[in-house]
């Protein structure tokens, strides 16, 4: 599968020149297939790009054919000038990675490693997914030496909290109780007010107080290792904001995810970061140029005859198309100048290069860009 | 089946599905089908905004109740306000303020994962046994978390032994494994991944928290129209009518596209009818932009018309 030719677009550009796209989007509108052909379009042009993805479905892996994705990456065999590789977060062993190379010896590792608590947080933290997405890239961007990185964030009901995620940790890291909880091994016990115990005493009534047996043990454990931790969440979150990187919208035209969309391009912006591109999953395509309401009016007319069903269904795909358009409206005004590319809805998932090739040529088509 | 028979077969429905699946669009549709069998509904869903009090036209939900239709109320539910209310009733409200404004709660339900949840579907087990309504409505939370949701009463009474949070864990558990009290309506796309994912979930759900399925919602289902199997310049000339130039032309590709779509979606709906043994009802694709009264109105149709289709006495 050679290098396809194509017309310059924005999208082709930020596929020929980022080196890190984050895809962001709520689920269920295509986002991992779309992170996946940018990045199997980068190959083909020539560059080392690697996918990451969040979605747990089997069918991603298989349509590269490959049996499963792991948590490294796996080099995609393909035809192209460049490389493809993918890899699926496994958030607990990314966790487990970053505990080991930041403990300061194995033994303190496994510590960690086999507390209940740790368990928990590895594995439910909130944030901790998003947290994992980032220290997975940037570990590819800076260790592994990949042109592309191209990212499929987890789709979060609190949309960006991948860009706060690193943060998340330290703060947790940060917050009184922790302190608290780590005065008595401190040999500080006497400093710790009687409010605070009391607080303390309370919290092991509601939730009894094993958990906090736990959670000391922890804490104990984790000792000294918060700085390795808050310097590389810092390093994270540079590459989040270098100029290498780049934000790509990803959504479909139905009024709940435009709307989803929306609140994330207003996150963004909030934060000082500029959708480079959105992209709008399954269209509905137009057909004929009349309006849907002369259609309607015509199947209203000739009801209960072949006809009538036609003009009918000229009207149902002419009132989506048009509604799709009204939705996408005020996003595209507010992620201007981003280009925005219209993906038209597709019959078939894709279940192999092919289909991720024929979704590229829908993708980085000159026309209907704008 | 009569409609009112069916949605009393248990208080409380909760509405699963992965994200885009149209979750929240279904909860409303039950809610407006109990109602109209004269039901009491009490729509609740959890923090964050659902867009549930927008297909009534109405402002977003409070923690406090709101009618959004006549014989429909709602409400939002959230850990933090959850964990107020549970430590008033343990007498230990005192503490409570400064435990949610410390953000002590965040290390709390870190501590043992699972713990918002519990307070969550502690809060609706309580709505639940005070009979605050005929029927509960809850719509999960999305994106996948289904499971974790509803596994989380399963997995903290593994990690919390005693204390009052494992009998909460106790109570919610045994709420959700009562058919009598609580079934899970599952919705998905007649779509490939979608319908994947559902397929998954029942069985983890049933396998994994021991609770009821209900009939599978499947959303999106584009209608038949007979009519296009006529060629468009046949069925002009038959009916006398002459056609604009290219209209043909547009009706055969627009005749085509919809066929294919809705073969592949046929070909779902079978799929998912082989590998999961329950009971189907199907809401229609709406074409159209909007989405309010007059559409929810024509779900709550067909959500009718599917519900009175079954033949089983399965409940919700």
């Amino acid at each position: 599968m050679p290098e396809a030719t194509r017309e310059a677009t924005p999208l082709l550009d930020l596929v020929d020149t980022a080196s890190v796209l984050v895809c962001c989007g709520s689920g269920g509108v295509g986002k991992t297939t779309t992170a996946a052909v940018i990045a199997l379009e980068a190959a083909r042009r020539g560059r080392r790009a690697a996918v990451v993805t969040i979605d747990p479905a089997r069918r991603l892996a298989n349509a590269m054919g490959l049996e499963a994705l792991s948590n490294e990456p796996s080099q995609v065999q393909g035809d192209w000038p460049g490389e493809l590789w993918a890899l699926m977060l496994d958030t607990k062993r990314t966790f487990d990675s970053l505990v080991a190379a930041h403990a300061g010896d194995e033994a303190q590792t496994q510590r960690i490693l086999a507390n209940r608590f740790y368990q928990n947080i590895s594995g439910a933290l909130s944030g901790t997914q998003e947290y994992m997405a980032t220290e997975k890239l940037y570990e590819l961007h800076h260790e592994r030496d990949f042109d592309l990185v191209v990212v499929d964030t987890p789709p979060s009901r609190h949309a960006l909290d991948f860009l706060d995620a690193p943060r998340r940790l330290t703060r947790f890291l940060d917050h009184r109780l922790y302190r608290i909880l780590m005065a008595p091994t401190r040999g500080a016990m006497k400093a710790v007010s009687v409010a605070a115990q009391a607080f303390v005493r309370t919290l092991t009534k509601v939730v009894g107080g094993e958990v906090f047996d736990d959670a000391i043990t922890f804490f104990t454990a984790f000792d000294g290792m918060e700085k390795g931790f808050k310097q590389r969440a810092e390093a994270v979150m540079g590459l989040l904001a270098d100029e290498g990187t780049s934000f790509v919208l990803i959504a479909s035209p139905r009024r709940d995810t435009v709307a989803e969309a929306d609140y994330f391009a207003s996150k963004l912006a909030e934060e000082g970061i500029d959708v480079s591109a959105l992209v709008v999953n399954r269209m509905h395509p137009r057909f004929g140029e009349g309006l849907a309401e002369a259609a309607a009016a015509r199947a209203e007319t000739l009801a209960g005859t072949p006809l009538g069903d036609h003009y009918a269904n000229l009207a149902d795909f002419r009132l989506a198309a048009s509604g799709e358009e009204q939705h996408l409206a005020d996003l595209t005004a507010k992620v201007a100048p981003a280009p925005v590319v219209r993906v038209p809805m597709l019959s078939t998932d894709v279940h192999d290069l092919a289909g991720l090739a024929a979704v590229a040529d829908h993708l980085f088509a000159a026309a209907g860009q704008g | 089946m009569e409609t009112a028979e069916f949605l009393a077969a248990s208080r409380l429905v909760i509405v699963a599905g992965k994200g885009g699946v149209g979750k929240t669009t279904v909860s409303a549709t039950l809610a407006m089908a109990a109602a109209r069998s004269g039901l009491a509904v009490q729509l609740l869903e959890i923090e964050g905004k659902s867009g549930l009090s927008s297909l009534f036209g109405r402002e977003a939900l409070a923690y406090d109740d709101a009618e959004l239709a006549p014989g429909i109320r709602g409400r939002t539910i959230t850990p933090d306000e959850a964990l107020l209310d549970y430590l008033k009733a343990h007498g230990l409200s005192r503490v409570s303020k400064r435990l949610v404004s410390s953000g002590a709660l965040e290390i709390v339900a870190t501590a043992a994962p699972g713990i918002r949840d519990i307070l969550v579907l502690g809060k609706v087990k309580q709505l639940e046994q005070e009979r605050s309504a005929d029927l509960l409505v809850l719509d999960a939370p999305a994106a996948g978390h289904a499971i974790t949701f509803l596994l989380a009463a399963r997995a903290l009474l593994d990690t919390v032994g005693v204390g009052p949070i494992n009998a909460q864990a106790r109570d919610v558990l045994e709420l959700l494994t009562d058919p009598a009290r609580c079934q899970v309506m599952l919705v998905t796309l007649p779509e490939e991944t979608p319908v994947n994912e559902l397929i998954d979930t029942a069985y983890h759900l049933e396998d994994r928290v021991g609770v009821s399925l209900g009939p599978v919602v499947v959303n999106g289902v584009v209608a038949e129209l007979p009519g296009l199997d006529t060629d468009p310049e046949a069925a002009a000339e038959a009916g006398g009518v002459s056609l604009r130039p290219g209209e043909a032309e547009s009706m055969r590709a627009a005749a085509a596209f919809r066929a294919e779509r809705r073969e592949l979606q046929v070909e779902q709906v079978a799929r998912l009818s082989s590998a999961l043994p329950l009971p189907q009802i199907h809401l229609p694709f709406l074409f159209g932009p909007d989405l309010g009264s007059a559409e929810l109105g024509t779900l709550t149709d067909a959500f009718t018309a599917g519900i009175t289709a079954l033949e089983t006495v399965s409940g919700p």
